[in-house]
């Protein structure tokens, strides 16, 4: 548990336990004994025929500035839901979250992304969502440009853009301002060979100096190249943290 | 910025909700823009689409029911404008909000921002849209030569509050419809049923004796708090209690659902 000694935690979860209701679902319509053996959240009823997605159970870390941390496990562990109760998304009913410093969520490269505005246009619509100001996006924008490498397609609509290239435009966005925390999900892997060397220099040099970095991901060598610790998540509850290397290795003898 | 969230509580949570809404200003006026630029994107009169929908209704309207009620269409007309836009800017709050948060999902689920931008850049284009039908209504007042002088300017505040009321409802109307997805549907017949019932093409006087029928919707004063002005009269004082006492009302149910539900607006959708 963070105490208020613990400067250098950024992120810390506390026992968090995050459930989802599901309404769309006749809870008669599931039968009594489906408790499904897999790897996802376990699926409870609830009180009054409730079905509740029982997402994280119990879930305690912290990090500590120059952390990198990969989340790995299979689909419906728990990843996803960490990164965005991380980023105060959801709010737990149990448990505590605390995160120190802005945060730069990055789990949907196409987030206000409209496809028949220019790259500048929505390198502005993106910055003012990740909660920059006006003359900061001012500030920012020839690194940004710079970092993109897409030249004149900036004044192209984005509907002419490839999938690696609203890819390149976003993380620059995400990374320009130094977030204390940068959260990143899956789609990292859409960039190609030269890109993503250059997000990863680029993010090893900022999250040294101040600032934690978790990245969910079925990719388990990107993990280990990217990250310092990891966390393996199985059924939303924490199966083992350590290394990075150590985890992946676990993780991989259990599959 | 989380820890001290825990401290302080729902209520502090749904103030800092506010606070950061009123500091992302840029971002819900540019979504908002975006909005209506989306809506009529390659079409050549764009919003004023709707401004010759509603020229059009509004003539067809004022010549035909200034014959049923027997009244000069000078006088009919410009009231039947007046009337119509602003129940065009309530009833699209009230038919659109059910999908305030529900149609945000993408947004609300990849990063935080307030709840309450969402319905700051729902206001803002509705508001918009409102001003696209107003050169209607000073066409007509220059047609029809009425000028109504400078008790038209009460129609600023009256408007203020309006739009104070479509953000209270709109944030009600868009949690409960995260929740409970049949409530958009519901809002929707009960707005035409308002529509209806409401003198905005029909006269209070219309009604003969029973003029008090007019006089218990809560949504004649809504509409006539803007309208009256508009025609160069001053509300009445009724009129002025009425739209007061909604909007306390509405300010203090809505906070309450606010401070008790936001938390949950996210596992909803």
């Amino acid at each position: 548990m963070a105490t208020e000694k613990d400067n250098d935690i950024i992120v810390s979860l506390d026992r968090v336990s995050v459930s989802f209701p599901v309404y769309q679902v006749e809870s008669r319509s599931l039968k009594k004994q489906l408790l499904f053996q897999g790897s996802a959240g376990k699926i409870r009823r609830g009180g009054s025929h409730k079905v509740v997605i029982e997402a994280l159970r119990d879930v305690s870390f912290s990090l500590k500035a120059g952390d990198r941390l990969a989340l790995i496990g299979a689909n419906g562990a728990g990843k996803t839901t960490t990164l965005r109760t991380i980023a105060g998304i959801f709010e737990p009913i149990h448990g505590k979250v605390v995160a120190r410093g802005r945060i730069s969520p990055m789990f949907d490269i196409n987030l206000g992304i409209d496809a028949d505005l220019s790259g500048f246009d929505n390198i502005r619509i993106r910055a003012l969502l990740l909660g920059l100001s006006p003359n900061a996006i001012d500030q920012y924008l020839p690194e940004i440009v710079e970092f993109t490498e897409l030249g004149e397609y900036l004044d192209m609509p984005v509907r002419t853009y490839s999938a690696g290239m609203i890819l390149r435009l976003s993380f620059a966005v995400a990374t320009c301002f130094k977030p204390e925390i940068l959260l990143m999900d899956e789609w990292i892997l859409a960039g190609d060979a030269h890109f993503m060397g250059k997000a990863e220099a680029r993010v090893q040099g900022f999250v040294e100096r101040a600032s934690v970095m978790v990245l969910a991901s079925h990719n388990l060598d990107l993990c280990s190249r990217w990250c310092t610790t990891g966390i393996w998540f199985d059924q939303g509850r924490i199966r083992d943290q350590g290394p990075v290397d150590e985890v992946i290795r676990q993780y991989r003898k259990s599959v | 910025m989380l820890e001290r969230r825990e401290l302080i509580g729902q209520f502090n949570l749904a103030i800092a909700d506010l606070a950061g809404a009123a500091r992302l200003r840029p971002l819900w006026i540019r979504l908002g823009w975006n909005d209506i630029l989306h809506r009529y994107r390659r079409s050549t009169l764009g919003p004023f689409w709707s401004t010759a929908n509603m020229a059009i209704t509004v003539v067809a309207l004022g010549l035909v029911y200034s014959q049923i009620f027997n009244m000069p269409v000078g006088q009919l007309m410009p009231y039947v404008c007046a009337g119509l836009i602003v129940w065009g800017f309530i009833s699209s709050i009230l038919i659109e909000a059910g999908n305030l948060f529900s149609g945000s999902e993408s947004y609300i689920k990849q990063v935080r921002l307030p709840y309450l931008l969402y319905v700051c850049r729902f206001l803002f284009s509705k508001t918009i849209i409102f001003a696209h039908d107003l050169p209607i209504y000073i066409a007509l007042i220059l047609y029809f030569k009425i000028w109504p002088g400078a008790v038209a300017l009460y129609a600023i505040p009256g408007f203020l509050l309006l739009v104070i009321n479509g953000g209270l409802v709109s944030l009600s109307i868009g949690m409960a419809s995260a929740r409970f997805r049949d409530i958009p549907r519901i809002v929707a017949s009960l707005a035409q049923i308002v529509f209806l019932i409401t003198p905005i093409i029909w006269t209070p006087d219309a009604l003969g004796p029973r003029a008090y029928l007019a006089y218990v919707n809560p949504f004649f004063h809504l509409i006539e708090i803007v309208r009256a002005p508009l025609l160069g009269l001053l509300p009445s004082a009724q009129t002025v209690v009425v739209t007061l006492a909604i909007t306390a009302i509405n300010l203090l149910a809505t906070a309450l659902f606010f401070i008790r539900y936001r938390s949950r607006i996210a596992y909803w959708i």
